[in-house]
């Protein structure tokens, strides 16, 4: 048997007094900075929120002032106009670039709106439990019985006069807020078992400082998450609508108007249909590429899937 | 189980009067004539106006409209189309187009998506495994009218290897492009799914306890990994029922099948409001009575969601 002296307690109870104590954010940013996709998607989302803000520095052509040319027709690419002509002989690329921040703008309105409803929600009824939970639950279901893209339909056709950025974010984030709601109601369910919030109960803490200092910050990483996939969730919802025309109006730059006005021509003329869809989908992937790596970086269980 | 099958049958009544009141309260409780709305920019004709709101019994109070509006729904009235055909003779017609359109997606993206992800699971890391969640990233990220023109220029127009438009009567082989871009979507994300669950189940003490037991893989695969790696496939099939219904009203659109969802589609670019409100409760309502089946056979398949609570 050993001498008592021999046995390093002192080391393993030691604590690096040194390093700079770890957390939930810190380690996921360690992990998130260390994969390539992190990278490739986080510069696609600059470029394209650069482009989004400053579209005239990338398209000498302003579709908003310069008249289409009905000669130019389907017209194929020239200089200064490097993807051609629709149908109705206005610049594609111009179109493209004008119409990248539609996409953003709707993505993001949608994103602040579902989280700000789904924060409600998820957590009075995660926190609060019993009827508060059961009413607030109920509600949740029925807006989720509805799957948001039909009900953005009705919505959108009952206010077509009124089709902007705004109405079409509106249609879209009140019926898409049932999940962010259910995955923090989920989260809050389990942190609430966490024997530090049963502390603070203990030392007297009152209930809303619980929910707002201890609760919802250790609870919040899953709907990060999905914010980020919702986010590309919305910009594909607004292209749907705008291409079965029940969408943005007709003046508003959207790659979904420009999808359903190039459908008719697919056969003869597919190059005015393909870049818009093109921008479309690298926009989406670029977030949910990014999403992905959220998602990983937040969940260690995701991680071990890699 | 008919305790189960009582509080479950409970809990979709408030479900079901809150999704009609709220689709009925979007259209008929704004500000404004709900019926010259639904028309947008074209002016009916002053007969169709006064036919819709009496159909819609536009001349009572809100609440007293909703209810009409219920009754009618369950005497299997659900008003009549933009032509003058009742709703319901519509879904007769076109229902089973539909159906046959939607079990064929269905068969198409659980095999392929179940067989691409157990491989992909079982080998993870490998290049199979990595190509295969990339193309499935991709998936996800292209619209499904991306995918629908994409797949119709391809094989329609430059291969031909199918018909760009479902002929009359929507024969079986001219359905198969059409379901294989409906089932494109749900089948990457099942790939990922079943993936992640196999590498899960893997991991799991019998499966361990299996091999070294000395059982061959040829046995431990199917009836030990794959088995017990299904049930979040299985919950994934029935949640994604909303996912099909409106992936269903894009490609039926697209390709011209003659079905519920292309009905819808021809409404809505049409701009026929009250013929979309129609298709819309039938959809949402369709999509209720899916998820309660489901549930219920659950509670059939797993003794442990019926016990609980």
């Amino acid at each position: 048997m050993a001498p008592l002296e021999e046995t390093p307690l002192v080391a393993i109870d030691a604590v690096k007094v040194d390093e700079k104590p770890s957390n939930l954010w810190i380690d996921a940013w360690r992990d998130a900075r260390r994969r390539p996709i992190f990278w490739i998607s986080g510069l696609l989302i600059l470029l394209i929120i650069v482009v989004a803000l400053l579209p005239s520095v990338f398209s000498p052509v302003n579709p908003f002032t310069e008249k289409c040319d009905l000669s130019l027709s389907n017209g194929d690419p020239t200089a200064g106009h490097p993807l051609g002509f629709t149908k109705l002989g206005c610049d594609v690329y111009a179109r493209i670039i004008f119409g990248t921040s539609t996409s953003i703008s709707v993505g993001f309105i949608v994103i602040l709106l579902t989280t700000v409803l789904g924060l409600l929600f998820g957590a009075f009824a995660g926190f609060y439990g019993g009827w508060i939970d059961a009413t607030l639950s109920r509600v949740g279901d029925i807006f989720f019985s509805i799957p948001y893209i039909l009900a953005a339909v009705v919505i959108m056709s009952v206010l077509s006069q009124y089709r902007s950025i705004w109405t079409i974010s509106l249609a879209i984030g009140l019926f898409a807020w049932p999940s962010t709601a259910r995955v923090l109601r989920a989260e809050i369910l389990r942190v609430k078992q966490s024997d530090y919030i049963t502390a603070s109960e203990a030392l007297g803490v009152s209930k809303i400082k619980i929910l707002l200092r201890h609760v919802l910050p250790n609870s919040i990483a899953p709907v990060i998450a999905i914010t980020t996939i919702s986010l590309a969730a919305a910009i594909v919802a607004e292209a749907t609508l705008s291409f079965l025309g029940v969408g943005l109006g007709g003046t508003i730059m959207s790659w979904g108007n420009d999808i359903n006005q190039a459908q008719r021509d697919i056969r003869v003329h597919p190059q005015t249909l393909i870049w818009p869809s093109l921008a479309l989908s690298i926009t989406v992937f670029s977030f949910i590429l990014m999403g992905e790596v959220v998602r990983d970086a937040l969940d260690p269980k995701a991680r071990a899937l890699r | 189980m008919a305790g189960y099958i009582f509080r479950r049958v409970l809990q979709a009544i408030p479900v079901f009067f809150g999704t009609t009141f709220l689709i009925y309260f979007m259209v008929f409780a704004m500000p404004g004539d709900p019926i010259v709305a639904l028309f947008g920019d074209k002016t009916p004709n002053p007969a169709v106006i006064e036919q819709l709101r009496q159909q819609y019994h536009l001349d009572q109070p809100f609440i007293v409209q909703y209810f009409l509006y219920i009754g009618g729904i369950f005497r299997g009235d659900f008003g009549t189309s933009f032509s003058g055909e009742p709703v319901t003779q519509i879904l007769a017609r076109t229902f089973p187009v539909t159906i046959r359109l939607a079990v064929l997606a269905l068969i198409f993206q659980s095999v392929a998506g179940i067989a691409v992800g157990l491989v992909s699971g079982l080998r993870k890391g490998k290049l199979f495994d990595s190509s295969a969640l990339v193309v499935s990233l991709i998936l996800i990220s292209l619209p499904i009218f991306v995918i629908a023109y994409v797949a119709q220029f391809v094989f329609g127009v430059q291969l031909g290897w199918a018909r760009t438009t479902v002929g009359p009567g929507a024969p079986l082989q001219d359905l198969i492009l059409p379901a294989i871009v409906l089932a494109s979507v749900s089948f990457a994300q099942i790939v990922r799914l079943t993936r992640s669950s196999v590498i899960e189940t893997s991991g799991l003490d019998f499966v361990r306890t299996a091999y070294s037991k000395g059982l061959s893989r040829k046995r431990i695969v199917p009836v030990h990994i794959l088995r017990n790696s299904l049930i979040p496939v299985v919950t994934y099939l029935a949640t994604d029922f909303g996912v099909l219904l409106v992936g269903a009203t894009v490609t039926e659109g697209i390709f011209n099948v003659p079905g519920v969802g292309n009905t819808l589609y021809q409404a809505i670019i049409r701009g026929e409001g009250p013929t979309v409100v129609s298709f819309v409760t039938v959809m949402v309502l369709l999509y209720l009575v899916v998820n309660l089946v489901v549930d219920l056979l659950y509670g059939l398949l797993d003794p442990r969601i019926r016990l609980v609570k």
